[in-house]
C-alpha cells in the first residue's frame, strides 16, 4: 500500500510538472488534471512493485532525497568536470595505460551501488564493467592505472576520487 | 549583451567542445572500453550542456518578456538533461558487461580482474 | 542569437555524420552499439536545439520520448549481446 501510494505521487508530481501552464487552476486546466490523476493511478497499480522493490522506505525521508540534488550539484559536479578535462587531455594526446580493476565499496543497498556505479561512470577516467552479486565489489575499466596498482587485488572506493571524498557522500544518502 | 545571454553562448559552446572530443575520442581510441570512456563521459557532458543552454535561454527570454510559453519549454528541456544523465550511465554499464561477457578484451590492458574472477 | 543555435545544430549534424563511420568500420557489435547510442545522444541535443530554435514545446517532449525509448532498445541490444536474452 505505501508503495502505490508512492509511486502514484511521484507519476502524478511529474505529469503535473510535464503540463504545467496549460490552464487556470493553479496553472493548470482541470482536464489536465483528471486525466492524470487517472493515468497516475493506472501507472502505480502496474508499477509499485518496481520502484520499491526492496520494501525499504528509507528513501521517502526529505533528509535524504533532498541531499541528493545537493550531492549531484556541489562534489559530483566538481568531480565531472575534472574527468572531462582528464579525457579531453587522453583524447588529444593517446596517453593511455588501461586495466580492468576491483574495487571494494561495503555498500550494502540496491541505491548505494547504483549511485556509486553511476558516480564512477561519469567521474575519474572508469566506467563500471560488471558487479559481483554476493560481495557488492565493482569491476571497473579505468582508463589510467595508477603505477602499482595492477599488482594489488582489491582497491578502495575512495581511492578512485581525488577531490571529493563521494563515497562518504553515498553512505550518507542510502545507507 | 547581457550577462544571461554570455553565459548561454559559454554553455553552448562548452557542450559543442566537449561533444566533439567525445566523437574524435570514438574514432581515434584502440579498443571498445577506451572508447566508452570517450562517449559516455564527454558526450553526457557536451549534451547536458548544450541542454542547459537552452534552459539557461528560455528563463532569460521568460524574465524579458514574462511569455509563459518559454518557462515551459525551460522545464523540459530540464527534464530532458535529467533523463540523459541517468540513462547514458545506466546504458554504458549494460553496453560493457555485455562486451566483456561476449569476449571482447581490452586491447594494451595492464591488468583484468574480471577475467581472473571468471563472472 | 538564433545565428548560434543554427550552428550548433549543424555541428551535431556533422558529429552524427562522423559517428557513422565508426559505425560502419566495426569492428565488433558492441562498438557499433556503442556508436548508435552516441548518434542518439547527439540527436537528442539536437532535437531540443530544435524545439527552441522553432518555438515549439512539441520537439523536446518527442526528445524525451526519443531518449527513453533509445534507453531500453540500446539495454535490450546488450541483453542480446551478452547471450541473456
Amino acid at each position: 500500500m505505501i508503495s502505490f501510494l508512492l509511486t502514484f505521487i511521484l507519476v502524478f508530481v511529474l505529469y503535473l510538472i510535464l503540463t504545467a501552464g496549460s490552464g487556470t487552476i493553479g496553472v493548470w486546466s482541470s482536464s489536465e488534471i483528471i486525466a492524470g490523476f487517472i493515468l497516475a493511478l493506472a501507472a502505480a497499480a502496474i508499477t509499485k512493485n518496481f520502484l520499491c522493490r526492496a520494501n525499504n522506505y528509507r528513501m521517502a525521508n526529505p533528509a535524504r532525497f533532498l541531499l541528493i540534488p545537493v550531492y549531484v550539484i556541489g562534489p559530483f559536479f566538481i568531480e565531472v568536470i575534472k574527468a572531462n578535462l582528464d579525457v579531453a587531455y587522453r583524447v588529444l594526446t593517446m596517453n593511455i595505460r588501461p586495466g580492468i580493476i576491483r574495487i571494494s565499496s561495503g555498500l550494502k543497498s540496491d541505491l548505494g551501488i547504483f549511485m556509486l556505479a553511476n558516480s564512477i561512470t561519469l567521474t575519474p577516467g572508469t566506467i563500471t564493467v560488471d558487479i559481483d552479486e554476493k560481495t557488492h565489489d565493482l569491476y571497473i575499466h579505468n582508463i589510467n592505472v595508477g603505477e602499482g596498482d595492477e599488482l594489488r587485488p582489491v582497491i578502495e572506493d575512495r581511492e578512485l576520487f581525488a577531490l571529493a571524498n563521494l563515497p562518504a557522500w553515498i553512505r550518507r544518502i542510502a545507507e | 549583451m547581457t550577462i544571461i545571454e554570455a553565459l548561454t553562448l559559454f554553455f553552448l559552446a562548452i557542450g559543442i567542445i566537449f561533444n566533439t572530443l567525445g566523437v574524435i575520442g570514438l574514432l581515434r581510441f584502440p579498443d571498445l572500453y577506451t572508447r566508452m570512456h570517450a562517449t559516455t563521459k564527454a558526450t553526457t557532458f557536451g549534451s547536458v550542456f548544450t541542454t542547459l543552454a537552452v534552459v539557461l535561454y528560455s528563463i532569460g527570454m521568460f524574465a524579458g518578456t514574462s511569455d509563459s510559453q518559454f518557462i515551459v519549454l525551460g522545464i523540459h528541456a530540464a527534464i530532458v538533461a535529467l533523463a540523459l544523465a541517468f540513462t547514458n550511465a545506466v546504458s554504458s554499464h549494460a553496453i560493457a558487461r555485455a562486451a566483456h561477457r561476449s569476449g571482447v578484451k581490452p586491447e594494451q590492458a595492464v591488468v583484468d580482474r574480471l577475467e581472473e574472477a571468471g563472472l | 542569437m538564433i545565428d548560434s543555435w543554427t550552428i550548433a545544430v549543424g555541428a551535431l549534424v556533422v558529429l552524427i555524420l562522423l559517428c557513422i563511420i565508426r559505425l560502419v568500420l566495426g569492428p565488433t557489435a558492441a562498438d557499433r552499439t556503442v556508436a548508435v547510442d552516441t548518434v542518439n545522444t547527439l540527436t537528442i541535443a539536437a532535437m531540443v536545439i530544435l524545439g527552441l530554435i522553432y518555438q515549439e514545446v512539441i520537439f523536446i517532449d518527442v526528445a524525451l520520448v526519443y531518449a527513453l525509448l533509445s534507453f531500453v532498445s540500446t539495454l535490450y541490444i546488450a541483453k542480446y549481446l551478452g547471450g541473456e536474452l
